[in-house]
């Protein structure tokens, strides 16, 4: 069986594998060196339980990685994977899911190194939708280099590198990926399995570049940084779960809800009894404009975290880069089979003069 | 009036006018007939970095200067025996380059005093004696280039640019070209334009037919064509040569090529020209920047392709940390620098030979990659092929050196027999290597090839060979992670090892020392090849002695290298930069060779470097005869 038949499009191309699989076979031989209670543990736990469940042909599954504590991961998977350079992961598994349709091409990548080194080939791997899936491990601190602000800290953050507080403003990952129009954009939490399994289900569906965001505890140098949406007693209030078709609504007893300023198309958190019911946003994560989705986005906190969207922000089908750039070179390539021939016609061109 | 026919064996022209006189195209049209007419030759285009700059200025000039023979010539020439001037400007910025006596053509009409005004002069040289010393012949080339075109109802602006073409036509005249080419080309060119296609036709032909009938030229030339050897030829440019040099790298490894580029002078037309061959399995990828273009092209060679990167020294400086990282995964990727006049932005669209140490040193930790050079237009097709042999078969990153001259210049080149092209063979990884030691099969990334010392190269998709690689440092044959001291030190000097034994592979050098009794060795690298080896002419001519030979290999350098060195008494190294391969020589082989520099954006001249020879040699030996000044006796070149 292949993959163009399940339903599956992002995986259309990969072969599969008709034995069950797993999680041991996707276990590499190497230790696990994060540090104990490190958020990085439970994602790897949820794609090695997940990736069975795919059913590709385990060798035709790669991860590449840049630099960073979460960028060790290939390392822990026994897939073929690429440990790159800082930044960098996007643009070398732009090559190779150019190169190869029959992988599928995962990139594990952190904030530091996806939205402050990388953050150039970052938008431009969204912008032209190569199909790969980018796991953005967000802790929001470099760990690897032991405890400097990064790109998604919040302002005035105190760090060896900011005595002072940090007066730089973060960046909004999810924001930032529908500025740059990704066609799937996500957002799940380390700790929550099923939640995490589901997105990176959907994200594995989706043909193009997925950008799924996960809020992952730094037990080591940002303790604590999600404890709003993780505490068992504060995180009804604190998560506005996105799923598409539904209104969207939260706390405890669906207190909470989302409306939209119908003049200034902003959306706002409100309480239900304050609104009608019918006022309530409902999700529509295919919206072809990515404008909702990119006014949902805004309802995170920038500062200290106490509110934040989870779920699948916008998940719409738009043609790849690496699906058009193959089908050129197949329709280029059509009825052409002697390359010897046609590279002796070529090397000649139409201008030539004979010595005898 | 029937005209004079005088026999010449070699002319240099130089068309000069603003950027947007065309005088790239016609010096490519000059060059494509004399190509076809059989004559050897040898181009140098001269063009500002900006795009159009203010019209009728000095930095605004373009220039293209045509070589041509009958036999073979190895550069463009130092001083033209012709120039032709479209405007005050270009008169001015290109006099200081010829010699007195040269023909000098100008359009007349385009010295207006505005133009004059605009170039600097403040009254019209045509009207002075700042060109008594030359052969001036000034004629109205847009007024009669109007005067022909006048039938098309073009607008006088339109009209009036068809004068590039009357004075290819006079030129070609001149030199009795073959005209069907240009005609046929034309047609080709401004298929959807009829009234500009005839008008640019006409006025080619009335170009002709006025020298044929003006009591202006007395005498027609004739410059017979070269004796080559026997083939298939065409007229073909460095970066064009380069990238079919990249597509019979693939056809003959059997790989795909994929090639992440962003756009860079002078390197820009390989990534135009491999876009068009996408029937060759050629994927090209312009990048958001060098980085990414260098590291899509490495994820490409991961995945089985060919990677190639192509860029010029400003990009080098970035893409080196991939590089870096190509070294350390041991990888196939060919990097192609053509390179240009630095540091920094520097001179775009100038050549130099700067980038070498870069090419060598610029990346952190011990890095070595192997490097190659062409040196000639047409070697660029074969420099391609074997940085291709050379990065599949050591799984290493390659640097493939070319330069702006190289790249924009052109030159006959025969055309290869398929049959005689090198074959590559990727050996990709088929199956396990290595057993554990519980008696499983198992796969060792880095378990090496005992003769090149190249790691297995087994791509995503192959079922039991599922591996990691990174930057970080791998452990011997197994390749995990290891921070071990000693291990560190024996992968560092494995990774070394394996570049050394490229120069296994390599041919001896070609030494050319014809009567045996040189004691002075030239020794060059890339597209100084043509400057050195007509320099030596002049000298042997002179009735001196003196061997020349030329590195193709940088790193690693040819075997033999260093016992060809201490065969001559003084080691003379023309380079256009400040030193960079006499300090390789130095430290390698501890010869004290002598440097011959300059960095002015131009190829070497000849007749300068000739002198720097003929100096050297008067102070080695005791028995130097008596000699007569080289250029004054040869400004001809011979054929060898």
């Amino acid at each position: 069986m292949s993959t163009t038949e399940l339903p599956f499009p992002g995986l259309r191309g990969v072969p599969t594998n008709d034995e069950p699989q797993t999680r041991k076979e996707y276990t590499s031989d190497q230790e696990v060196r994060w540090c104990p209670g490190c958020g990085d543990y439970a994602v790897l736990a949820a794609v090695q339980g997940f990736m069975p469940e795919l059913g590709l042909r385990r060798e035709n599954v790669v991860f590449v990685s840049g630099i960073g504590c979460s960028s060790r991961f290939p390392y822990y998977l026994d897939t073929y994977g690429m440990h790159s350079i800082h930044g960098r992961a996007p643009a070398i598994a732009t090559g190779l899911a150019t190169a190869r349709e029959d992988l599928s091409v995962w990139v594990v990548t952190g904030d530091g190194d996806a939205l402050s080194i990388g953050g150039n080939h970052l938008i431009h791997a969204m912008r032209r939708n190569v199909n790969m899936k980018i796991l953005l491990f967000n802790n929001r601190i470099y760990g690897l280099t032991k405890g400097q602000y990064s790109p998604t800290s919040e302002p005035g953050k105190v760090t060896k590198s900011t005595p002072a507080g940090s007066v730089d403003y973060p960046f909004n990952p999810v924001s930032l990926a529908l500025g740059a129009e990704a066609t799937f954009v996500a957002r799940t939490i380390d700790s929550d399995r099923r939640h995490l399994t589901s997105v990176l289900s959907a994200a594995a569906a989706h043909r193009g570049t997925a950008l799924v965001e996960i809020y992952q505890n730094c037990p080591i140098f940002n303790d604590g940084a999600f404890d709003a949406i993780k505490n068992r007693d504060t995180k009804a209030d604190a998560i506005i779960p996105l799923e598409h078709g539904q209104p969207i609504r939260f706390g405890s007893d669906g207190q909470y809800g989302v409306v939209r300023d119908k003049d200034s198309g902003q959306v706002f958190s409100v309480e239900v009894a304050d609104v009608h019911e019918s006022d309530l946003m409902v999700h529509d994560a295919h919206a072809t404009d990515p404008t909702t989705a990119f006014a949902l986005s805004r309802l995170t906190d920038a500062g200290v975290l106490h509110r934040a969207p989870i779920g699948i922000f916008r998940q719409v089908e738009r043609p790849t880069y690496d699906d058009q750039a193959r089908a050129q070179i197949a329709t280029a390539a059509q009825g052409q089979d002697d390359a010897t021939a046609a590279l002796g016609s070529l090397i000649s061109g139409s201008d030539t003069w004979t010595v005898v | 009036m029937p005209k004079q026919v005088q026999q010449l064996d070699r002319v240099i022209i130089r068309f000069a006018g603003d950027s947007g006189d065309g005088m790239q195209l016609t010096g490519d049209r000059f060059t494509q007939e004399s190509a076809a007419f059989g004559n050897d030759l040898s181009t140098l285009p001269n063009f500002p970095a900006e795009i159009r700059a203010p019209q009728g200025t000095l930095p605004g000039v373009s220039s293209f200067q045509v070589h041509f023979a009958d036999h073979d010539i190895l550069t463009p020439g130092d001083a033209p025996d012709v120039l032709v001037a479209m405007n005050p400007a270009a008169l001015k910025a290109n006099l200081a380059d010829m010699k007195p006596g040269t023909a000098i053509i100008v359009d007349s009409h385009d010295f207006s005093a505005r133009n004059l005004t605009k170039a600097g002069y403040v009254e019209s040289p045509l009207e002075n004696d700042t060109l008594a010393d030359y052969a001036l012949t000034a004629l109205d080339l847009t007024g009669m280039t109007v005067a022909a075109v006048k039938e098309f109802g073009l607008s006088r602006k339109d009209a009036a640019r068809a004068k590039n073409m009357f004075a290819l036509g006079l030129l070609s005249w001149m030199y009795g070209r073959p005209t069907e080419s240009t005609v046929s080309f034309l047609e080709r060119r401004f298929a959807k334009a009829p009234d500009i296609r005839d008008a640019n036709i006409t006025a080619f032909r009335a170009g002709w037919n006025f020298g044929e009938t003006t009591e202006a030229f007395a005498v027609q030339y004739e410059i017979k064509p070269a004796p080559m050897p026997a083939g298939t030829y065409r007229n073909i440019t460095g970066n064009l040569a380069l990238a079919y040099g990249l597509i019979a790298a693939g056809v003959q490894s059997g790989l795909p090529l994929f090639l992440g580029s962003y756009p860079i002078t002078p390197a820009s037309d390989i990534l135009h020209e491999l876009s068009k061959h996408k029937r060759f399995d050629v994927t090209t990828f312009q990048a958001e920047d060098e980085i990414a273009g260098v590291g899509a092209a490495l994820g490409a060679s991961f995945g089985g392709a060919l990677g190639i990167t192509t860029t010029s020294g400003p990009g080098l400086a970035l893409k080196s940390e991939t590089i870096g990282l190509g070294v350390m995964i041991e990888l196939p990727l060919l990097v192609v620098d053509v390179q240009r006049g630095g540091p920094s932005t520097g001179l775009p669209t100038k050549t130099e030979q700067a980038d070498l140490l870069q090419a060598m040193f610029g990346r952190n930790g011990e890095s070595p990659v192997p490097i190659v050079a062409p040196q000639s237009p047409g070697d660029c097709f074969d420099a391609a092929l074997e940085a291709a042999r050379i990065a599949i078969t050591y799984r290493t990153p390659v640097l493939l050196l070319s330069d702006g001259m190289l790249a924009n210049g052109s030159e006959p080149w025969r055309i290869p027999e398929l049959a005689d092209l090198p074959t590559i063979d990727p050996a990709f990884a088929t199956g396990p290597n290595h057993t554990t030691d519980a008696g499983d099969p198992d796969f060792w990334p880095y378990l090496r090839d005992r003769e090149t010392l190249a790691r297995p190269w087994a791509i995503p998709g192959t079922p039991g060979l599922e591996h990691r690689i990174g930057g970080l440092e791998k452990g011997d044959g197994h390749g995990n992670i290891s921070y071990d001291p000693a291990n560190h030190d024996f992968m560092v000097r494995t990774r070394q090892a394996k570049i050394d034994r490229i120069a296994d592979s390599l041919p001896p050098l070609d030494v050319d020392d014809p009567d045996g009794e040189a004691r002075v060795l030239v020794l060059g690298w890339g597209s100084t090849y043509g400057p050195i080896g007509a320099a030596c002419r002049r000298v042997r001519k002179a009735g001196l002695s003196v061997a020349q030979t030329h590195v193709r290999h940088l790193n690693p350098f040819p075997k033999d290298l260093g016992e060809v060195l201490k065969r001559y008494d003084a080691v003379l190294v023309p380079e256009m930069n400040l030193g960079q391969l006499s300090l390789l020589l130095r430290a390698k082989y501890l010869v004290d060779v002598v440097g011959y520099n300059h960095v002015r954006g131009l190829p070497l001249k000849a007749a300068e470097l000739a002198e720097a020879i003929t100096d050297l040699i008067g102070t080695t030996g005791d028995d130097v005869q008596t000699v007569v000044d080289p250029v004054e006796t040869t400004e001809k070149e011979s054929v060898r």
